[in-house]
């Protein structure tokens, strides 16, 4: 079980563990599947070097995919995502090993709820951001 | 390019006009499915009852794709951002109905030949009609 985080435990400017997580093909095919993106970019070589890519790419969504769960991890069974943001600013590839981090930016309680904000992005190997995004979640409090 | 032009004209044309709501019954190997092509083994998710907040991506999204080519006037897209806003968990069992538009367009000349730059923004709301989720897509047709 992950342990619960609370409101009170939030430092702003404090770190998400990081999630490492190295996506294969065989990997892109089960996201393929799992979200019904059949696009050939992601599975056909030549396709993908024809549109001026040096290969299959990692689906962007799966990446976002990636930072949503670094979230859920941290915030536990009783935390809940209210919004989770993510541009593609880069490619990614099979094999190379994808690190998505996060930092709080921001606690406040709004009508009653106990929100926190953090920045989100994942860095492939050479340290490049290739996404970035922002979520916003409600966190139980102690109090 | 004549033809790309016109095609761009035609998505222009949609911009604002919700397409026809399309319904999907949530089913637990869909939820697992997902978590697992994720490599995401949260217990919440793992036994098919409670759908992960970006789950939201994969409803319609097979169908919204074949839609978007359709009216793509280039050879591939891309995604080039999301947004997700959840207000409840999606649950196994829910039947959520999702409507899609497209809210905004931009074309610009880029190394490939001319792009567009699509934002589609969609709905999704469960059999009681309330409001589970909202997304925001950016999309790169080239």
């Amino acid at each position: 079980m992950i342990e619960q985080l609370y409101y009170e435990d939030v430092i702003v400017g404090g770190e998400i563990t990081p999630l490492v997580k190295q996506p294969t093909t065989r990997q892109l095919v089960m996201w393929a599947g799992a979200v019904g993106d059949y696009l050939p970019i992601h599975y056909d070589k030549d396709f993908a070097q024809n549109r001026g890519l040096s290969g299959v790419i990692v689906h962007g969504q799966l990446v976002g995919a990636f930072l949503g769960q670094l979230i859920t991890d941290w915030i536990g069974e009783q935390g809940m995502v209210r919004k989770l943001s993510c541009s593609y600013k880069g490619m990614n590839y099979p094999g190379e090993a994808l690190t998505c981090k996060g930092k709080v930016t921001k606690k406040y309680i709004e009508d009653e709820h106990h929100y926190v904000e953090c920045s989100l992005w994942a860095e492939n190997s050479k340290g490049e951001k290739t996404a970035s995004g922002k979520a916003i979640v409600i966190l139980p409090s102690r109090g | 390019m004549a033809e790309g032009a016109s095609g761009v004209d035609k998505l222009r044309s949609k911009i604002g006009v919700e397409w026809d709501p399309r319904s999907y019954q949530i089913e637990r190997e869909m939820i697992r499915r997902f978590a697992r092509a994720v490599g995401d083994a949260n217990p919440l998710w793992e036994d098919g009852t409670i759908a992960p907040p970006t789950f939201t991506l994969a409803i319609g999204f097979e169908q919204f794709v074949e839609d978007v080519l359709a009216l793509n006037p280039f050879g591939t897209m891309l995604m080039g951002g999301t947004e997700i806003e959840c207000y409840q968990p999606i649950r196994l069992g829910d039947v959520i109905t999702a409507i899609f538009k497209i809210s905004n367009l931009r074309e610009r000349q880029g190394k490939m030949g001319n792009m567009a730059f699509m934002t589609f923004d969609s709905t999704y709301k469960n059999q009681r009609q309330e409001l589970v989720a909202k997304c925001r897509q950016m999309v790169i047709g080239y």
